[in-house]
């Protein structure tokens, strides 16, 4: 009998100390929102006591990097565990959960949130048939950042229109490896959010694309040879060392630290870069269209980081409290007024690109709306296609196939492999996929 | 050899490992105090005015002391589990052993390689159905299951080393097992059950994949704390510097202290 | 002795190991329990998975698919680079860490002024969390531009190596083995001191060189913790994850993604479940194996 009540003890110790630790009971009003590290939403996160104070409504806040927040909300929300009442989602992820209804629509936020001021190509973007499933927090495209005095030293003016050919001699000269200058800083980390997401405007602007209208994977076509070999002889000439490692966020570094002469890719970096308090640079930066090659179409991206509520959620009503709050006109002008006006997230409002104190502070603004309005996720290549999106294809498939594809161009691009060599690997396993979820018959 | 003062040559090699070693650490200490500009500067920085900017921006409204707080008590609670169940066992097979024992023992750290990763679906589906998502108590059950081996290994061989004749005479004398626990065996093996709990706990409190995929608001441990500056935009060594230090200063100040029980356990437990 | 004293005693000896067998299995029952269910329910879940096709992304296409994630996952090309890559980091820090684990606890086990302050100093990095590692090497350590080991690099006027570019695997054995040595030292250390100060006394006195005791006396000494060493750390060192994901993110190519990286990219990028499922057989098949022939070395020293 001892040895039988020892042996059920450290059960029942177990069981205790399981019912010590018990969850804290969640009160009825506290909203659990998921989103991204970037320093808008931060803002966010930081101004939101007054949405708070407004409403009686509490906020639980769920902050992890873009890759990490994705797996954790998609197997959140695929097992429908109901862990979050907002998400933070971006344009590939909006459609395809709203498909599988994952999201609660949020077309209706009222009169005075003015759904008719958000640009409708970022409207478009977080749509499904024609219903809206979440509301944009800040949108971007692409764009060209160069250095204006090193352009100078060097007898350099950029055109109003640059082209990839212009690009490469720029960099030739810019490029003083003596001085840590490299003429061109351009993603590299593996990623379909990180390199592929700049290379798929480097090829779309090149006359490729992803599929042809068969689904059938186009990586060995002569468009995305040439288009991946300029990428990587001009990383190799002009580009910083261990271009592998840096994605968005090591390239916004280097070109604040004055290491390189130009740097094409997110228009939401031109915030952090004309603040002086963040960028050595900037006094120097300017700003020019994304470059073009063969064709306009798909040069420059179209992405939105939109706040949506999923069906799991218990709590829809005060959740949508909350998207209109964060959203809003007056959040934009609250930000302009608290933080400076260069930090409102960008992009969204057309009211945002009127308001002339914004385009005092911001005087990238113009073009980043040109470059918005001008984005075409409808019609991403020369060619036609069976997929939207600019810089990524809306099928749940391709955030493995972009990773992939990106692994081998960055084996290409570290010199372990031949564009050729990656180019065809990339084919092989993208066929593999897309015959795997029964695309091609 | 112990009692031999070592050559001067053999203290600076020591002393030079302990050094690169270190440095990593030391280096990471000392850009968690400069600006951001400073820290990525070339040449380093060596002399510097130290600032606490990095540190406040790294606990501004992250909520930085929950996730300490879940860390201490999800590996302090999920290692004293481990060890109360781990007890028992390690005392059968050590005291009592069967034939099956030696192959009890290897399935128990066989359990040990699947890769979470793997089954981080049906592990979601079972918490979320015991309603253990997001709580201290499900990151408490994961960190005992995944400790749980090693310490019935680490227990397992400290007992072995324990001298069978006194359980013996302990036996004769009419001391039941329970009795011989407490009274026997708690005794002589602190010093091993001190040494598996440290380890239990370094190890739980390092684990960083199911703190970031079971959790949201509540339940997070510092590895999920550090996730958040693992990537944000711009020039952040210094804030990330000092995230990382405020991660590792509390293991690291608790597993100085206790370094010296930790070698003087090992040294019964896992060695002979 | 009378036959029935003795049949009573045989009787009561069988009795007796019979109750002892029974309490041992009480004592055992809420270790074995527990890690069975742990063990089980995910694996039998992780073995039906691996039979569907069964993607997150897609709730609607769910159905029974055969051997076919199992056909795909043995003739990607992708599959056995990451079950090489596996072995290399896995091997590479092994050796890496009992080879310095060895040196360094020769060395710590010596009598030095502030014996205790380097022994801690050895040790600390075991206390630093994975991901943290792989950021003080990726950006503060390993950056060809900013980090301070390129800048070392051009002081003797070599060109800075960009690490994770030319040599991906290398740089991760170095910083996974960074985190493991002091794991290996620690265990090796304490070996050194129940090592029987007698004989090294002898041998010293027959004039042997303090190379040759440590070849003949400390080694063999040695010999079994490091097996224990072995076994611990390749548990671990075969389900590394952070590290890889925080510096190369399994690049570039596939140079450095590991089986573990496989799943996760199949799991967690694809939403694949059916197939990352079968990864994960497999990979419980691949340690299994890996585990088959350390438990035998190990085996010899539990000795029930």
């Amino acid at each position: 009998m001892k040895e039988r009540r020892f042996a059920v003890a450290p059960l029942a110790a177990g069981l205790l100390a399981g019912a010590l630790l018990a969850p804290i009971a969640a009160t009825a009003a506290t909203l659990t929102i998921a989103t991204v590290n970037n320093p808008d939403m931060l803002v966010m996160q930081k101004l939101s006591p007054a949405f708070t104070k407004e409403t009686g409504i509490k906020l639980n806040w769920v902050v992890l990097p873009e890759n990490t927040l994705r797996q954790r909300v998609t197997t959140d929300i695929a097992t429908h565990a109901g862990s979050f009442d907002i998400v933070t989602i971006g344009t590939y992820e909006a459609p395809l959960w709203a498909k599988n209804h994952w999201l609660d629509p949020v077309g209706n936020l009222g009169a005075a949130y003015d759904l008719a001021d958000i640009f409708p190509s970022v409207r478009a973007g977080l749509s499904y048939n024609r219903t809206l499933y979440a509301v944009p927090f800040y949108a971007e495209s692409s764009m060209t950042y160069y250095r204006k005095d090193l352009f100078k030293a060097a007898g350099l003016t950029m055109p109003a229109h640059p082209t990839y050919d212009e690009i490469k001699t720029f960099a030739d000269k810019l490029t003083d490896p003596a001085k840590g200058i490299y003429g061109v800083c351009l993603r590299g980390l593996p990623g379909w959010g990180e390199n592929m997401a700049y290379l798929t405007t480097l090829v779309n602007t090149f006359g490729g694309e992803w599929f042809n209208m068969k689904w059938e994977p186009q990586l060995t076509s002569p468009a995305w040879e040439k288009a991946i070999t300029f990428y990587v002889d001009l990383m190799k000439k002009d580009g910083p060392p261990n271009a592998t490692s840096n994605g968005f966020t090591e390239n916004l570094a280097l070109f604040s630290t004055g290491k390189c002469g130009m740097w094409i890719d997110a228009t939401v970096a031109a915030g952090y870069l004309y603040d002086p308090a963040k960028s050595k640079v900037a006094a120097d930066v300017a700003v020019a269209p994304a470059p073009t090659d063969v064709t306009p179409h798909g040069a420059h991206w179209l992405w939105s980081w939109a706040l949506a509520i999923p069906v799991s959620s218990r709590q829809a009503v005060d959740a949508r409290k909350f998207l209109a709050w964060a959203t809003s006109k007056s959040y934009i002008g609250l930000v302009g007024r608290t933080q400076g006006w260069v930090a409102v997230p960008p992009g969204t409002r057309e009211s945002t690109y009127k308001n002339p104190e914004y385009l005092k502070a911001a005087p990238f603004a113009p073009l980043v709306e040109q470059m918005i309005l001008s984005a075409d996720p409808l019609h991403p290549t020369m060619n036609p296609v069976p997929y939207t999106g600019v810089q990524f294809v809306g099928i749940p498939e391709f955030q493995g196939i972009g990773t992939t594809v990106g692994q081998d161009i960055a084996a290409a691009l570290a010199g372990r492999e031949t564009v050729a060599q990656a180019l065809q690997s990339a084919e092989a396993s993208t066929r593999r996929t897309m015959t795997e979820a029964g695309y091609i018959k | 050899m112990q009692h031999d003062k070592a050559p001067l040559s053999g203290a600076i090699a020591a002393w030079i490992v302990a050094c690169l070693m270190f440095f990593p650490i030391l280096w990471m200490t000392v850009t968690a105090f400069k600006t951001e500009g400073e820290a990525v500067a070339i040449p380093p920085i060596i002399l510097f005015r130290p600032v606490l900017q990095s540190f406040a921006a790294a606990t501004a409204q992250s909520g930085y002391l929950l996730f300490a707080a879940n860390s201490v008590i999800v590996s302090f609670a999920s290692t004293a589990l481990a060890i109360l169940i781990a007890f028992p066992a390690a005392y059968a097979m050590a005291f009592q052993p069967g034939k099956r024992t030696k192959d009890l023992l290897v399935w128990m750290l066989s359990t040990k390689m699947l890769p979470p990763v793997g089954v981080l679906v049906p592990v979601y589906l079972i918490f979320r159905d015991a309603g253990l998502l997001d709580t201290r108590a499900g990151l408490v059950i994961v960190d005992t299951l995944m400790n749980l081996p090693i310490v019935v290994w680490m227990l397992f061989s400290f007992f072995r080393d324990i001298p069978r004749d006194i359980l013996e005479a302990a036996r004769m004398d009419g001391v039941g097992p329970r009795g011989q626990m407490t009274h026997l065996l708690l005794p002589l093996a602190s010093p091993g059950i001190a040494s598996a709990a440290l380890l239990a706990i370094i190890l739980s409190w390092n684990e960083s994949f199911w703190s970031i995929n079971l959790t949201a608001a509540h339940a997070g441990t510092l590895a999920a704390y550090i996730a958040r500056y693992s990537a944000p935009e711009g020039l952040f060594w210094a804030k990330l510097s000092a995230a990382s230090v405020l991660a590792v200063a509390p293991i690291l100040l608790f597993g100085s202290l206790a370094q010296r029980r930790l070698v003087r356990g090992l040294t019964v437990g896992a060695v002979k | 002795m009378s036959s029935t004293a003795l049949a009573g005693r045989v009787v009561a000896a069988e009795s007796l190991a019979r109750a002892r067998r029974r309490s041992s299995w009480l004592l055992l029952f809420p270790a074995v329990i527990l890690l069975g269910a742990w063990a089980f329910v995910p694996l039998v879940m992780t073995l039906r998975y691996s039979f569907e096709r069964y993607n997150l992304l897609y709730p609607e296409r769910r159905g029974f698919a055969g051997l076919l994630n199992y056909n795909l996952l043995l003739t990607d090309p992708a599959f056995w680079t990451a079950i090489f890559n596996t072995l290399v980091l896995t091997l590479g820090v092994l050796a890496i860490t009992i080879i310095l684990g060895t040196l360094f606890a020769l060395l710590l086990n010596q009598n030095f002024p502030g014996r205790g302050i380097a022994r801690l100093m050895v040790i600390a990095p075991f206390f630093v969390l994975p991901p943290v590692a792989a950021l003080i090497f990726k950006n503060l350590l390993f950056d060809p531009l900013n980090g301070l080991v390129g800048w070392l690099f051009k002081l003797v006027g070599l060109h800075p190596i960009a690490w994770f570019t030319t040599a991906p695997m290398i740089a991760l054995v170095m910083i996974v083995a960074w985190e493991w040595t002091p794991f290996a030292t620690l265990i090796l250390l304490t070996a050194l001191q129940s090592l029987d100060t007698d004989q090294l006394e002898a041998a010293r006195m027959d004039g042997a060189k303090p190379l040759s005791r440590i070849i003949y006396i400390v080694l063999p000494h040695l010999a079994r913790p490091a097996t224990i060493t072995i076994m611990m750390e390749s548990i671990f060192l075969l389900s590394i994850f952070a590290e890889i994901l925080t510096t190369t993110a399994g690049g570039p190519g596939t140079a450095t993604t590991t089986l573990t990286y496989l799943i996760y990219i199949r799991a967690l990028l694809d939403f694949n479940i059916g197939g990352a499922s079968a990864a994960g057989v497999l990979a419980i098949v691949l340690a299994n194996i890996v585990a088959l022939f350390l438990m035998r070395a190990v085996a010899r020293n539990i000795e029930t």
